[in-house]
């Protein structure tokens, strides 16, 4: 009983110790907040509270975060719609008379993006749509502090196209689909 | 009738001040905590969070009273009020400066053990008017605990109660100082009633009250439910414990006795143990410190100090420490706390016959 008692006021000391290190410690901050940063692990006494709207952590710039499309590189081939786990990425594809243009890494263009949009509400930040996107037009950036008041203005339009624009596209493919089949019949 | 105002007066400055006491504790509470698990705290309310509590108390101000339909209306009702001036009746007779005591009791010791003990009644109330299963649980272990634990508290206050030879606080704190008529020993052979400070206090006085002390601090910690000894509201398994279905003022008022009780608990050692409103400082020779530092100010100045650093580190404690289990709690009042306390008292019975004649 008596060895007993004694040990637990020893050890209760010794937490005592260690809360009484850590209260004094924390008159400053943990400096580096840089978790690539090779002795980051070594700082163990100091706050280690991010205040986060004034102050942020830093995150390289390749962070999984928020997606971006660049429009002008995609070839609106659907993959990246079709891996989403979630179905968060709506595609509308309007077809092309002919090839409009080349992406910088130079594959061809042959379809219009009517509707491209990612629903960020839905997204789970899996990185699939990033991992198929052949011409690696889907990309995942360092932004993650966005909120909206609305639901629907985190479903992100990166498609660039006007409505008349679209409507034009569609009539110049029916046009060209029609002249075609008079083509063929003739 | 000039009589009455003045009991309304020194009743609404008490109160006042626990009200302070509580929203200040309750601030540092969070920032201690913070501290100690590298975190910073409330930061957002006001400069460093320091507006925080009393937003809290704002909005707990603000809120509706709710009771369970199947509550039991008036012990649900009455539970908060009794709980808060049980502990607030406690503060009338403390010391707090050279003839300043709100009222001047001969039994002050006695008294405050006893309405503190009413507390208990209270918390079963709470815990039965609430009629939850949480709440009563909590209410049968604080109970079971606060009652458990008078005695080893109660014993160790008695140790030094027969060293100082009476149960009038004022009386207890002007035997530690400069200011006594007595005759002070320290540790029963260096006679210290012209040097005063630190060393006329009742710890040193007596070196086995020391222990006594221990004792009292963690008995007082029970009785004042704080971890570790927190079970009754033990968050992580019931809820709440006695105060789960409280909510707004009421609750305000639970948690105001709560850190009243926490304020009584640590003057009540103060007074007894460690020179109430006597300052730490001796006087050593020509340079007469503890002359120059005993005053009405100065008294209000040393017993507020103390008192809050003893505060303080209850709350070091509640942050360090994981809670005990029941059955633990209750081995270590009866096991180790209850016979030691019982020692405690011995040395004290032979040390008024032998050493302090």
């Amino acid at each position: 009983m008596f060895k007993t008692t004694l040990h637990a006021f020893i050890t209760a000391a010794k937490g005592l110790a260690v809360t009484l290190a850590h209260f004094f410690g924390a008159r400053r901050s943990r400096g580096m907040r840089d978790v690539r940063k090779e002795n980051y692990f070594d700082q163990q006494e100091g706050v280690t509270t991010v205040q986060f709207p004034k102050e942020k952590m830093p995150i390289p710039e390749v962070a999984r975060y928020q997606l971006d499309v660049e429009i002008d590189d995609c070839i609106v081939c659907d993959l990246c719609a079709k891996a989403c786990p979630v179905d968060c990425i709506t595609i509308e594809a309007v077809k092309a008379t002919d090839v409009i243009g080349k992406t910088s890494d130079g594959s061809v263009k042959r379809l219009y993006a009517a509707q491209f949009d990612i629903d960020m509400a839905k997204c789970m930040y899996c990185g699939l749509c990033t991992v198929v996107c052949p011409t690696e037009c889907i990309t995942m950036t360092d932004q993650y502090d966005r909120s909206m008041t609305n639901l629907a203005e985190l479903t992100y339009a990166f498609a660039n196209m006007t409505p008349e624009e679209v409507e034009e596209k569609k009539r110049e493919w029916t046009k060209f689909q029609a002249e075609k089949e008079a083509a063929k019949k003739k | 009738m000039a009589f009455y105002l003045t009991y309304l007066l020194i009743g609404a400055i008490l109160f006042g001040f626990i009200a302070g006491f509580t929203l200040f504790a309750v601030y540092s509470e969070r920032k201690i905590a913070g501290f100690v698990q590298d975190r910073l705290g409330p930061m957002e309310t006001g400069r460093y969070g320091s507006l925080q509590t009393l937003a809290d108390i704002l909005k707990l101000i603000q809120k509706e009273y709710i009771t369970p339909a199947a509550a039991d209306k008036v012990l649900f009702a009455a539970a908060p009020v009794i709980i808060f001036i049980a502990i607030f009746l406690g503060f009338a007779v403390m010391p707090w400066a050279p003839g300043l005591a709100p009222s001047g009791l001969y039994l002050g010791l006695f008294f405050v053990i006893a309405i503190i003990s009413v507390d208990a009644i209270g918390l079963l109330m709470a815990g039965w008017g609430s009629n939850n299963k949480f709440s009563l649980l909590g209410s049968m272990r604080a109970v079971a605990q606060i009652v458990s634990y008078e005695i080893p508290s109660g014993l160790a206050l008695i140790a030094a109660v027969m060293v100082a030879q009476t149960l009038d606080l004022r009386e207890i704190v002007v035997n530690q100082g400069i200011q006594t008529a007595e005759h002070l020993l320290l540790a029963g052979i260096w006679d210290v009633t012209d040097i005063g400070g630190l060393f006329a206090w009742n710890v040193f006085q007596a070196p086995h009250l020391l222990l006594a002390y221990v004792i009292f601090f963690i008995a007082s910690l029970a009785e004042c439910n704080r971890a570790p000894f927190d079970i009754p509201e033990a968050e992580s398994e019931l809820v709440g414990g006695f105060h789960t279905e409280y909510g707004g003022l009421r609750f305000a008022f639970i948690f105001l006795a709560e850190y009243a009780m926490m304020f009584l608990v640590a003057m009540i050692g103060v007074v007894v143990f460690l020179g109430g409103w006597n300052t730490p400082l001796p006087n050593i020779g020509a340079v007469r410190l503890a002359d120059w530092t005993t005053g009405l100010v100065w008294g209000i100045f040393w017993t507020l100090s103390k008192t809050l650093l003893i505060v303080g580190v209850q709350m070091w404690i509640r942050w360090t420490l994981p809670r005990l289990r029941a059955d633990q709690l209750m081995s270590l009042c009866w096991k180790v706390l209850t016979p030691l306390a019982f020692l405690c008292m011995a040395i004290s019975g032979i040390w008024r016959v032998w050493v302090m004649v």
